[in-house]
């Protein structure tokens, strides 16, 4: 028989479709409507946000975003009013940053520390108490950053600008150093350790045993291990954990709110007890505010969502760009 | 002059080996030799400790929590468990194949095969000529040399399995082991890897666990069987393949090789 004369007999083709049982179908109805209810609040949010602060953008434009003054007039009608938030938002990045420059180091090698070099058996405790500390609240990370750290973070910058201080960003105007970028970023980093440390070593566990197993059966160390199977294999995790940390950082109002200088100057010198935040400057102004100045914030609040919608765009890009290097 | 008492058996060998996971005593008592350049295969049915028993063979069972062992591993005649005697470079001289292809997924074709000398420290500057040598050995090299760039995880299943080979030839091994190497393999990437094996101990000696009877009976030239009666695993017979599956001293060796039980 030769394939011509097969498909001669090609008999009429017959409607296939999946039938789903009634518990499927009420589940899948569930599940759909959370799913739906959680993309409509947001896209509320995003609508009230747009809308609440659209004259903003009208009368302000580009200004708006790049600015540096923030003047309601409430006490000198002479002056003209105006929004902007410019180095508001270069600060949340600048702050940002330098979390994650301190945090995701010391989560890498926290993680690592307890899944592969901790004593078997304090591993559970240092594993729930890693959680515990993601639950620390913000405020909390605040104080200890006024009353504690800001001590030594002062003795850090000190050392920063006498030895790096030809590098502009560890120079300085005034040798304060409290209330610096510099000490906002370190305390936002030791508060988003806890959550990428978690996150990293929930994925470096995953690395399949025998995978390291074949690194030692090649007469390797665990370093070696570690750096050849281990790391390439939670690379997209952990870049994945470390923006979920970033998104707590660019969010975070309160913990910054009390140890950051806020103020509406462009600086690149980090060391310098001023700065800027979003989160912030929206906590402390919101209080005394005008009506449209109200909006200016709410503005403000959209250029921050804004802002960590493209981080977790870009953070997710990363990480499928990663993940389909890693084919496993 | 001095005299050696005894020529020193040059190969592996146990004296008495015992592995224990914790409590749970899972080998006893196991005394075995696998001469240099042959191929011997360790069968028995699931949970008999053979795997147990390969780990004990290049200190990967040292690895799990709680193990623990007793007796003697000889490599040429020196204890590897002894003090002085460095894990890793124990391993480099005993490498291991294991049962699922895992070729390094971030790596290409060629640093998978280069992997160990890297992961080792072993200086050598002929990487191109080590790459061939060692893919042609593991049969792989024609399939391959046109790729040597791609990544490891874009090969079949069986090229796979044979890259992994490729891999532990490059540090040298004095002795393969193969923990069920072709289990997850189709029948045609099997028989290649039988060929391989084959081809491998001309030169080195070769230890395979396999559930494949016929596997056991084409590639091995000793056959040791292992069994449990619900306690720990132990030997029941060692000897010539042929001897194993013609003519076994034990009936149930006889009875595990037809397949009667297991």
């Amino acid at each position: 028989m030769r394939v011509s004369d097969v498909l001669m007999e090609v008999p009429e083709k017959r409607e296939m479709h999946v039938t789903y049982s009634r518990a499927d179908r009420i589940f899948r109805r569930i599940v759909t409507a959370g799913a739906l209810t959680s993309l409509i609040i947001l896209g509320l949010i995003a609508l009230f946000l747009v809308l609440r602060s659209a004259e903003v953008f009208r009368t302000f434009g580009v200004t708006y975003i790049t600015g540096t003054e923030w003047n309601n007039a409430a006490f000198d009608p002479t002056i003209p009013v105006e929004f902007s938030i410019g180095p508001m938002l270069v600060g949340t990045i600048v702050v940002s940053l330098i979390a994650m420059v301190v945090a995701v180091p010391l989560s890498i090698g926290g993680a690592l520390f307890i899944e592969f070099y901790a004593p078997r058996s304090i591993y559970k405790t240092l594993v729930s108490l890693l959680d515990l500390a993601a639950a620390i609240p913000s405020l909390v990370f605040g104080l200890w950053g006024i009353q504690v750290f800001t001590n030594i973070g002062i003795r850090w910058s000190n050392f920063l600008n006498d030895w790096f201080g030809w590098i502009p960003i560890f120079s300085v105007e005034f040798e304060n150093f409290g209330r610096s970028p510099f000490i906002a970023g370190i305390v936002l980093g030791s508060m988003v350790v806890p959550i990428t440390t978690s996150v990293a070593r929930e994925v470096y566990s995953r690395t399949p045993r025998d995978l390291i197993d074949t690194c030692y059966a090649l007469g390797s160390s665990k370093w070696g291990a570690i750096r050849a199977v281990v790391l390439p294999f939670g690379k997209s995790g952990v870049i994945g954990g470390a923006m979920l940390g970033l998104g707590r950082a660019l969010g975070e109002t309160v913990a910054v709110f009390l140890v950051l200088n806020l103020s509406f100057r462009y600086t690149y010198r980090i060391l310098d007890s001023e700065g800027g935040n979003v989160a912030s400057i929206i906590a402390s102004k919101f209080g005394e505010a005008t009506d449209f100045e109200i909006q200016a914030l709410i503005a403000a609040g959209l250029v921050l969502f804004v802002l960590t919608l493209m981080v977790n765009m870009a953070a997710s890009a990363i990480v499928q760009r990663s993940a389909g290097k890693v084919n496993r | 002059m001095a005299v050696e008492p005894e020529q020193s058996f040059l190969g592996l060998e146990t004296r008495g080996a015992h592995a224990w996971f914790s409590a749970h005593h899972a080998l006893a008592n196991v005394s075995l030799k696998f001469p240099e350049r042959t191929v011997t295969g360790l069968i028995g049915p699931s949970g008999c400790g053979k795997s147990t028993f390969i780990r004990l063979l290049n200190r990967m069972h040292e690895f799990i929590p709680g193990a623990a062992m007793a007796g003697q591993v000889l490599l040429n005649g020196k204890d590897i468990y002894a003090p002085e005697e460095d894990p890793a470079m124990v391993r480099l001289k005993i490498g291991m194949v294991f049962q699922k292809p895992n070729p390094f997924p971030a790596m290409t074709i060629r640093e998978n095969v280069l992997a160990g000398i890297k992961l080792a420290h072993l200086q050598r500057d002929d990487h191109d000529s080590i790459v061939e040598s060692c893919l042609t050995r593991a049969g792989l090299w024609k399939e391959v040399k046109d790729r040597l760039d791609a990544s490891g995880g874009s090969l079949s299943g069986g090229q796979q399995q044979r890259l992994c080979i490729a891999r532990s030839l490059a540090v040298e091994p004095e002795v393969l082991l193969m923990d069920e190497p072709c289990s997850a393999l189709d029948p045609a990437s099997t028989l290649r890897i039988e060929e391989t094996i084959k081809e491998l101990a001309r030169k080195i000696t070769v230890i395979i666990v396999t559930h494949n009877m016929q596997q056991a009976s084409r590639v091995s030239d000793y056959c040791a069987f292992f069994l449990t009666d619900g306690g720990p695993g132990y030997l029941v017979e060692a000897d010539d393949t042929r001897k194993i599956f013609t003519n076994p001293k034990d009936p149930r060796t006889a009875d595990y090789v037809q397949g009667k039980f297991g």
